[in-house]
């Protein structure tokens, strides 16, 4: 659908497909996730009370964004955390770099942040020189398989553990054919212990930043983000401008929310907090609009800010479960990034906001109560109205406009039969019946219920 | 009480019969019921589409055939969720809003505003109920998975009513069907996966048939369905709750 020479959702999905065994597989694997979920949000009877007091700390956030903006950043330099601003991924990028430059450092360990995705930091760095090493276990695998991630919260959750298992014997010398966790899990420890040790510099990103105090938290299951950035000499924090909260105390809403919704989990291993740099070491935090203060402006769209990134919405999704994160060409996937993504570029992401059913799962799962199916239907009006459509799909649409607005051709396409399915195969440019691929057609009755109704004895057509 | 039926474009053009129980269950249960007959479609499969603004032909039709009722009943909940929340004609706003507030899928109808506490009716199988998303979390006609709340499903209210129905339980209560409007074409490959899957979940539970308030989801399983040779057949809920009344 989309105009692009990309291959666009349908087509990465149905690539996917392919492997019907791997689609189950992967299903399954983040229905149990779902589950979890729903067992432990179940366990608090005041879950969607929680929810909704979420939804209103972040809705004062985005209401005054300057203003919690410009408070810490006035703590935060306070406290001697040097605070940067980059307006877009390109200045991002370049500040890391230079940073990295002036010190003389080539290398750097990375904790998990999807904005450097976003920004695609890790590219960058190599181009210029610079060695940059994932050390969250899940980004560890995809960045030695060389593919992006394709969950924001399980970035390999696509892979299996043998194919995991054929990675770590190619690069990290594991021995042919190990696929026990265990042993592979050691594997990495002992080759990221080293990373830990050796590297001077460290990036992670921001779960939350506190206005009030100026001291930000991040939240990691496997301590990696810590270890890398306590025996640094200088720690870079990259996070968007919506990641703050007015206060410390509302921390205790989104911790609450933010790991049941993710892994079912009460509570992330390691909230670290970081109010200050040690002796002899520095903290950056580079505040990164990349697109958020237009998303901001756009009030249909504003809400899809208060995205705290737990994933849930992609683990309900049965679209994202049945397509693989990777089938959204982008780097947060599933429903939020199908949300996110037309607002960067919305010509490369034309065919995201169809990519659901607009079933309405991934809006009540959603721990800050964004509405995102309600945005998928709204960012599609918006698509199309600005031309981002194929042509064949409005000339059919309008057609159907025409037949449907008329009571009188409405019953003449009637009874040359099977309506909906004459409008219906527009969608790609294929002479196949792409419902006939896999279902066959409805059976056509002998007449319509109109024409039932209109030889009943005795009925009265009102 | 007047009663307005609407029935949605696919169901009179593929599955009248649907309709028709629809309409004789209205009546046995003491509806004056008309069937406005200029009526077409709720303009839906546009505006899903990206072509909100293509429905004003439709909508303004919809005005015309059904203003003035105490109530509309549609025996599809998608239908109705995208009149409730779309409906908009210019010049006509008011009875736009009236027709919003008036509109009810079929269930909701019989229990919310007709209070149907007993049915006469039997159907001696096993039943799977696919709960469509629209009925579901759009007009909440049953309790989502999703929220920590207590359950409750209209459909299976009046389902329990029916004599030697006997509803089978599923291991993924409300996973959407994969119909999705332009969805089953624009994106087949996923939309029949998740056909399959809804499909298996009932089978493997027993299910002689499957019922839904939204025949757009059972289209899509039935042509599945029919596609691997299966006995297992959909059928409506009116179809059902109108089986053999006296
Ligand atoms: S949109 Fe909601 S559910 Fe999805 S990742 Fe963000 S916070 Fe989680």
């Amino acid at each position: 659908m989309s105009t692009t020479t990309t291959k666009d959702h349908p087509h990465l999905a149905a690539d996917f497909n392919r492997d019907e065994p791997r689609v189950n597989w992967h299903d399954e694997t983040l229905w149990w996730v779902r589950a979890k979920r729903d067992i432990a949000a179940h366990k608090l009877p005041e879950w969607e009370l929680l929810r909704e007091t979420a939804s209103q700390i972040k809705f004062n956030v985005l209401s005054n964004l300057s203003t919690y903006l410009e408070q810490f950043e006035a703590n935060a330099t306070k406290n001697g955390i040097i605070v940067h601003w980059a307006a877009d991924a390109a200045e991002h990028n370049q500040i890391v770099h230079s940073l990295l430059e002036q010190r003389g450092i080539t290398k750097m360990v990375k904790s998990k942040s999807m904005l450097t995705e976003e920004c695609h930091l890790n590219d960058y760095l190599k181009d210029h020189g610079i060695d940059v090493i994932d050390s969250d276990l899940g980004e560890r695998i995809v960045q030695l398989a060389n593919e992006p991630p394709s969950h924001i919260v399980l970035p390999c959750i696509h892979k299996k553990k043998e194919e995991i298992g054929d990675i770590f014997h190619e690069h990290l010398g594991s021995a042919k054919g190990e696929s026990d966790p265990k042993i592979l899990t050691e594997t990495a420890r002992q080759h990221l212990r080293e990373v830990f040790l050796t590297r001077r510099a460290a990036l992670t990103g921001v779960n939350f930043a506190v206005a009030e105090t100026g001291e930000f938290v991040i939240c990691t299951n496997e301590g990696n983000a810590d270890m890398g950035a306590h025996l640094a000499e200088i720690h870079i924090a990259s996070m968007g401008i919506e990641k703050l909260i007015p206060e410390r105390k509302h921390l205790g809403v989104f911790l609450r929310l933010l790991t049941r919704s993710a892994t079912g989990q009460p509570i992330t291993t390691y909230s670290s907090h970081f109010s200050k740099p040690q002796d002899g070491s520095e903290i950056h935090i580079i505040i990164v609009d990349n697109g958020r203060s237009i998303q901001l402006g756009r009030e249909e769209f504003r809400n899809s800010l208060k995205c705290i990134r737990c994933g849930a919405c992609m683990n309900t999704c049965p679209v994202y479960r049945k397509s693989g994160g990777h089938s959204y060409h982008t780097a947060v996937a599933g429903p939020i990034g199908s949300i996110l993504a037309p607002n960067l570029d919305m010509k490369k992401y034309a065919d995201l906001p169809f990519a659901s059913t607009l079933c309405g799962s991934c809006s009540n799962v959603c721990p800050v109560k964004i509405d995102i199916h309600d945005q998928l239907y709204k960012w599609r009006q918006v698509i199309v109205k600005e031309g981002y459509s194929p042509k064949a799909k409005t000339m059919a649409m309008k057609a159907m406009a025409l037949t449907l607005a008329s009571p009188t051709l409405y019953r003449m396409g009637g009874k040359t039969g099977r309506l909906v399915f004459k409008y219906a195969p527009f969608a790609v440019n294929n002479k196949l019946n792409p419902w006939y691929n896999q279902r066959e057609m409805p059976k056509a009755p002998d007449e319509s219920f109109g024409e039932w109704y209109a030889k009943r004895k005795g009925a009265k057509n009102s | 009480m007047r009663v307005a039926l609407f029935v949605p474009c696919y169901v009179d053009q593929f599955y009248p019969k649907a309709a028709i129980a629809t309409l004789e269950l209205l009546e046995k249960l003491g509806c004056e019921v008309h069937y406005p007959k200029n009526q077409t479609c709720c303009g839906q499969p546009m505006a899903n589409s990206g072509y909100e603004h293509l429905t004003g032909g439709c909508n303004n039709l919809f005005v015309d055939n059904f203003a003035g009722y105490d109530y509309i009943v549609c025996p599809s909940g998608s239908c109705t969720l995208h009149i409730k929340e779309h409906l908009h004609a210019d010049g006509k706003e008011e009875q736009a809003t009236e027709i919003r507030k008036k509109v009810y899928e079929l269930t909701e109808f019989l229990v919310d505003i007709l209070r149907v506490k007993q049915l006469s009716a039997s159907f001696p199988y096993r039943v799977g109920l696919h709960q469509s998303c629209h009925g579901l979390r759009g007009l909440r006609i049953a309790q989502m998975s999703e929220l920590v709340a207590e359950p409750f499903s209209k459909p299976a209210q009046l389902l329990d009513m029916v004599n030697g129905l006997e509803l089978v339980p599923l291991s993924r209560q409300d996973d959407c069907c994969g119909f999705g409007g332009t969805f089953c074409v624009v994106e087949e490959a996923v939309s029949a996966k998740m056909g399959k899957d809804r499909v298996a979940d009932h089978v493997s539970h027993g299910a002689q048939y499957i019922t839904s308030a939204d025949l757009s989801c059972l289209m899509h399983l039935e042509g599945i369905l029919r596609r691997q040779n299966s006995d297992v057949k959909v059928i409506h809920v009116a179809e059902i709750l109108n089986h053999s009344m006296q």
